[in-house]
């Protein structure tokens, strides 16, 4: 542990990362005390004004801060981030541990489920079942999270099939101890560094999703805002309002960023094979 | 190796039973009927008149003996009528033999995947590499930093940016379409300029994000061979450092990316229904946007198994690059 926080600090990236993930965090809990005005009042006499002293990132298409619609938006984003991430990796550590532990038809069985669910283009089906039963954000989260558990799946797999043959694991199979008890207690928190590195970098990418598919207006239904809808109307406003397209992106994209580089920086600095070839 | 082919070959069969049964299971059980949008649109319709539309749809019948049906379509390569628009075969409006090439919808996304494909390798491998072999240079860090960055911008957003900057700002570039108003009265030449013109940037922004990724990959994957016991010893013998990389640790370092080219194919496929939606492309991916909002079951089928056979041939192509490049598999 010691080791590691070491090697984690001298990543000047990684902490940067993780600081802007906390931050962010911060304002999504805040969001009613920070945001400048309410997300969702509508002003007509300030419609698609530029950036300025009344609004620091302007106004949209019926007049609302942008400013404040961002600041909500990053509780819409983290929200299905997490949760759609959760959901997946539970099912991922689930489907990987029986997968890895009993071997077998089971696990051949499991095996094809992945590469079947890995040819799918996910985003078409995501887009295909968000749109039958309904664009509402547990929906989202749901669908999200039950076409991204694969990778997870293979990780969880990969680990178990290298510790259940180790001593500690067999002489706790020999003292009795029961198949769940083995995989709960013995390998499954021996592999969790990595199931959660993955997590973090999986909150990026649902991050991602789910802006895209607000984008094409089967996410977040407005007036609730997300930074992909916001950027929708900047699309529809695009020889005029520069702004509107401009400030949800770098929204995305810093918070994609540090949950990319948190993740990395950890990994890295789990990885005990870098640990030697390091200058 | 034609052996392995063969076995390679027959395995894509339960693989693809597997995903167009999951798919159908999955876009037939969602809650909601086709006909639920003929009935929102036209209040008049009858409760018996939905029922005889549901029956001749074959919706009526249970899941198993609808999957049944389409099943035995689909091996005669028949994807049934399209429910909404003007009822036509959805083989016709995917590729739709009447038109030219450049203008069938599968042919069109087919292009630009391509394409994207080719920048992405022409491109991120070299880069991989020298990033790879001057590891912590300032160049490295540089592009490290931008494949981060890259990572992480969202591709629609990206798209957005270049529409404003070059298409509404500079005007240099069309920002929708594939084509002109005036194509018709071009010559031939123009016809190509316009052509490229209208396909830059969609092709950019769908290379942009595999670009990022796999010079990310590529860095990682030399840097993992520069570390192996064969290329000290190669440096040992004296080898010139570009002998060593080119020789000896790139052979190695590709195994993986070649293997991540297969795996990237969806994720290029699922992009296409973003740019073509920005870009206003008449591709599949928009044809797909369609499907999904008029419950467009046979198109929405046709369109997924379509994709899904397009993935496990670039699968089945990933293997045999992968054969060729590593001769440890061809001996087996």
């Amino acid at each position: 542990m010691k080791i590691f926080w070491k090697r984690f600090k001298r990543n000047k990236l990684a902490v940067a990362g993780g600081v802007i993930v906390v931050v962010l965090f911060v304002i999504a809990v805040l969001a009613p005390f920070i945001s400048p005005f309410n997300p969702n009042d509508i002003d007509r006499k300030h419609i698609l004004e530029p950036p300025g002293a009344r609004h620091p990132l302007g106004t949209d298409d019926l007049g609302r801060d942008v400013l404040s619609r961002m600041v909500y938006g990053s509780r819409i984003s983290l929200s299905v981030g997490f949760i759609a991430v959760g959901i997946a990796t539970i099912i991922g550590m689930l489907l990987g541990a029986v997968s890895g532990y009993y071997g077998g038809w089971t696990d051949r069985a499991i095996m094809r489920f992945i590469d079947i669910m890995l040819s799918i283009p996910t985003f078409f089906l995501v887009l295909a079942v968000i749109a039958f039963v309904g664009p509402s954000i547990w929906n989202i989260m749901i669908v999200i999270g039950f076409t991204s558990w694969m990778g997870v799946a293979r990780l969880v797999r990969a680990e178990f099939l290298s510790l259940k043959e180790r001593e500690f694991v067999l002489a706790a199979k020999a003292l009795g101890a029961s198949d769940m008890r083995i995989i709960l207690r013995h390998i499954m928190v021996n592999s969790m560094a990595p199931v959660f590195v993955s997590a973090i970098l999986g909150v990026a990418s649902a991050i991602l999703v789910e802006s895209a598919l607000s984008f094409l207006g089967i996410g977040v239904q407005p007036p609730t805002p997300s930074w992909g809808n916001m950027l929708t109307s900047g699309k529809d406003n695009i020889e005029i309002a520069w702004w509107l397209s401009l400030f949800p992106g770098v929204a995305i994209l810093i918070t994609v960023l540090s949950y990319n580089l948190f993740g990395e920086g950890l990994r890295d600095a789990l990885d005990p094979r870098l640990w030697t070839s390091e200058r | 190796m034609l052996i392995y082919l063969i076995k390679r070959l027959l395995e894509m069969i339960p693989t693809l039973f597997g995903i167009t049964l999951l798919s159908f299971f999955i876009i037939h059980l969602a809650p909601g009927k086709p006909t639920d949008i003929l009935t929102e649109l036209n209040p008049k319709i009858t409760p018996e008149a939905r029922l005889k539309l549901e029956k001749y749809y074959g919706l009526d019948k249970p899941i198993v003996v609808q999957y049944g049906m389409w099943l035995k379509r689909i091996v005669r390569l028949d994807f049934g009528e399209s429910f909404s628009g003007d009822r036509r075969p959805v083989m016709e409006r995917i590729w739709d033999t009447k038109k030219p090439l450049l203008e069938r919808r599968l042919f069109i996304t087919f292009l630009i995947n391509v394409l994207s494909m080719l920048i992405i390798f022409t491109i991120a491998i070299p880069v991989g590499i020298s990033s790879a072999t001057h590891q912590y240079s300032l160049y490295d860090k540089i592009t490290t930093t931008s494949v981060f960055i890259g990572f992480a911008i969202p591709s629609f957003w990206l798209a957005l940016l270049l529409m404003m900057l070059f298409g509404v700002h500079l005007g240099w570039l069309p920002i929708s379409g594939l084509k002109s108003m005036n194509y018709d009265s071009l010559t031939l030449m123009q016809k190509i300029w316009d052509r490229i013109l209208h396909l830059l940037l969609p092709v950019f922004v769908s290379s942009f994000g595999g670009l990022a990724g796999l010079s990310r990959y590529m860095r990682g994957s030399m840097l993992e061979v520069l570390r192996q016991d064969y290329v000290t010893t190669a440096r040992a013998k004296g080898l010139s450092e570009k002998r060593i990389i080119y020789g000896h640790a790139l052979r190695n370092a590709l195994l993986p990316i070649i293997t991540l080219l297969g795996l990237s194919i969806p994720g290029l496929i699922g992009g296409s229904v973003i740019f073509e939606n920005i870009f206003g492309i008449p591709g599949m991916g928009q044809l797909f946007f369609m499907g999904v909002m008029t419950r467009d079951y046979p198109l929405i089928m046709g369109i997924l198994t379509i994709g899904a056979i397009l993935t496990l041939i670039g699968n089945l192509l990933a293997d045999i690059g992968y054969m060729l490049a590593d001769p440890r598999i061809r001996v087996k």
